[in-house]
């Protein structure tokens, strides 16, 4: 592979580029063996009590868009990186870098939106820190968070990849896409009718109840950048076997949908805010549903596939015109079609 | 959705792949010209339904694939000059040049912007009076008349600080030059939205002299499996003609706003394809009294010529001779995270297309 001496925003978009990045610079300067994990928090035992930890930058374009703004994405996105691994999000920090000249009303609403996000996911904001830059220094405005969470040991699921098994199927909380598209329509203009709604929500209580209520779930993340593909990509990496989806399975609303075919996206691909995936064993998915389906955020959960003996290391989607196709690790971004 | 759901239908379909098995005695091969049908084809996995005696060929209708290298680079050495923004579509930005791509610029400091509509590209015209905005005019007859459009609205209201950069092509003369080339195919799959613009008489010669059936297909599944149907019949008849599937869209005598515009905007000159070599007549150049408007000849500039990379089969897969599985670069030194050739780095590159949905 050639090295590129110049940092692309194609390291930035969780393809291949990103994870070479990761494995050749940061892994290899910083290695240690809770690192090596790559997981959404790191897992830390501090004086025998069991520790997620997490962080995460916000550096969305543009700070409103429907369905939310920057603030309550990154409430949503720090509490969500603890929620997945199992831990109760208890404290964040938020740090602001401000570009000279921004107004201060919309500092308001955002900060307004932290606090909001904040109390409803019962996490406290507890420390932070603020630097303002020179106009064009910085875009409008960059958060960066990080989130502590205690995991109840009976919930801790990390490292229970090694126990998936061909069969057990893979179950998302709704609808995929909405909001990578959401964003793209705010930020690009294209004035479709059709509204779409950013997903962005804290999944801490959908997770808590499905948790709590069974001891089956296997392997959980939240698909945000690089959407569904990149983490069945990433899980099938962890173990023997392959995935396979079923396109028709897959819930894409209508707007979504409409623009993925307009702009030559594959929904597959694009970034959710408020979805998580999850593998359990087959006889217990139907409970698992049945508990999701009772929460708003989970109302439209769907079994989308399954871990699979064939092709291991390899996610297949079924097409909804009965043909199959490898759906592959996202390699730069995903570029529209010309004619 | 609706116009999508009703051409995807399973049944509808598989019902056509078991006419096929029954219609389709001899070999017969055949060319999707248009990149979006190649990857129509591998997407919905149509390959899988066709009978053995049925082969499908890539042609040249990619349009980032074709006008490769060269142009590239004369879009980068634009991009470097001096108070001067390139506006694209997203697909050309991490095609390789002879040294270097767009986006590799664009990390290095050059003002590169993708735009969806040549209309945003005038708008930042007219937001940085004080910057060259050159738009990088690329694709068929398809999206030809959105660069013409914008040329003609430039001049109405005056913007004299945008150019364009063209490589536009036109379809006819290279399915000519493939089959005179020697390039073995029994019909063509024409490209539908190439079609909506042009109609169907532009492929009246290739039946008549050649022999070649043509039927123009849309880009659903469906479409092209009734496509291939419809061409499988003309052959198996031994009446070879030009049809179309795509009726909802591509008329017989096309889009004469878009005729008119292109005709007022570009004429035709000699063009060179990347794998196929010059081809007469078949780009489409600013006509002298639009010269305003083209980058070319306000701010002349000259790029080396370097020849294409070594061991890239692009231009024989690009004339339909190899598949992109007889390249030995193909998945190992060119991957789309890593592309050697334009047919892995554009969405509808036949190398892309296989290593995307490879199976």
């Amino acid at each position: 592979m050639r090295k590129e001496d110049k940092i692309l925003l194609s390291h930035g978009n969780g393809g291949r580029l990103m994870q070479d990045l990761i494995a050749d610079l940061f892994l290899k300067n910083f290695g240690n063996k809770k690192l090596e994990d790559q997981s959404d928090s790191a897992i830390l035992v501090i004086d025998s009590r069991e520790i997620a930890f997490t962080t995460d930058s916000f550096v969305i374009d543009p700070l409103f868009f429907p369905g939310g703004n920057i603030g309550k994405l990154a409430v949503c996105g720090t509490v969500n990186d603890l929620s997945v691994s199992g831990a109760e999000p208890m404290f964040i920090s938020v740090s602001l870098i401000i570009e000279e000249g921004f107004p201060i009303k919309e500092l308001e609403v955002i900060v307004k939106s932290l606090a909001e996000e904040a109390r409803k996911a019962n996490v406290e904001i507890v420390t932070g820190d603020t630097k303002v830059v020179n106009k064009g220094k910085c875009d409008k405005l960059f958060v960066n968070t990080a989130g502590i969470g205690r995991i109840r040991p009976e919930k801790n699921i990390t490292g229970r990849t090694q126990i998936i098994n061909p069969g057990d199927v893979i179950i998302v909380n709704g609808t995929i896409g909405d909001h990578g598209m959401a964003v793209m329509n705010a930020r690009e203009s294209f004035n479709f009718t059709t509204p779409v709604e950013s997903d962005c929500a804290c999944l801490d209580q959908l997770i808590h109840e499905v948790l709590e209520q069974t001891g089956s779930v296997r392997f959980m993340r939240d698909a945000t950048r690089g959407g569904v593909a990149t983490v069945l990509n990433e899980l099938t990496a962890k173990i023997p076997y392959g995935i396979e989806i079923e396109e028709d399975a897959i819930p894409v609303s209508r707007g979504v949908r409409a623009m993925c075919e307009l702009l030559g996206f594959d929904p597959l691909y694009i970034a959710n805010e408020g979805k998580v995936i999850l593998v359990v064993p087959e006889q217990e998915s139907s409970l698992v549903l049945e508990i999701m389906r009772r929460n708003i955020l989970g109302r439209e959960s769907s079994i989308i596939g399954r871990v699979v003996q064939d092709h291991p290391g390899k996610v297949v989607l079924k097409t909804t015109t009965g043909g199959k196709r490898i759906v592959d690790v996202l390699t730069g971004d995903q570029l529209p079609r010309i004619c | 959705m609706k116009y999508i759901d009703e051409y995807r239908k399973k049944d509808l379909i598989l019902a056509v792949a078991d006419e096929l098995k029954r219609v389709s005695k001899k070999e017969i091969s055949l060319m999707e010209v248009c990149g979006g049908h190649t990857m129509a084809i591998h997407r919905f996995g149509l390959l899988s339904l066709l009978p053995s005696n049925i082969h499908l060929l890539s042609g040249p209708g990619c349009p980032v694939c074709v006008s490769g290298q060269r142009f590239i680079d004369m879009a980068l050495a634009y991009s470097k000059l001096h108070g001067f923004i390139i506006a694209t579509y997203g697909d050309l930005i991490r095609v390789p040049g002879s040294v270097t791509s767009l986006e590799k610029e664009k990390a290095n400091g050059a003002d590169i912007r993708i735009v969806y509509s040549t209309l945003d590209a005038i708008e930042i015209a007219k937001n940085n009076p004080e910057k060259k905005v050159v738009f990088l005019g690329i694709g068929f007859e398809t999206t030809a008349p959105a660069t013409a459009a914008s040329i003609l609205q430039a001049q109405k209201e005056q913007v004299d600080n945008y150019f364009v950069l063209s490589a536009h092509k036109v379809m006819p003369p290279v399915m000519k030059a493939l089959v005179e080339d020697g390039v073995k195919i029994d019909g063509f799959i024409a490209p539908g939205h190439v079609t909506a613009i042009t109609g169907t008489s532009i492929y009246d010669g290739l039946a008549s002299n050649y022999g070649l059936g043509v039927v123009v297909s849309g880009f659903e599944p469906s479409d092209l499996m009734q496509a291939i149907l419809l061409l499988v019949r003309q052959f198996e008849a031994g009446q070879p003609k030009v049809d179309s599937q795509y009726k909802r869209v591509a008329h017989t005598e096309g889009n004469l706003i878009a005729q008119r515009i292109l005709d007022q905007v570009f004429e035709l000159k000699d063009e060179s394809w990347r794998g196929l070599g010059m081809i007469p007549l078949s780009g489409l150049k600013i006509k002298s009294d639009l010269s305003a408007f083209d980058v070319e000849v306000q701010f002349p500039i000259h790029v080396p010529f370097v020849p294409e990379p070594k061991g890239c089969i692009c231009g024989l897969i690009l004339r339909g001779l190899k598949t992109p599985l007889d390249c030995k670069l193909f998945g190992k030194k060119c991957t789309p995270s890593d592309p050697v050739g334009a047919c892995m780095v554009s969405g509808e590159g036949t190398c892309a297309t296989y290593y995307k949905y490879r199976s």
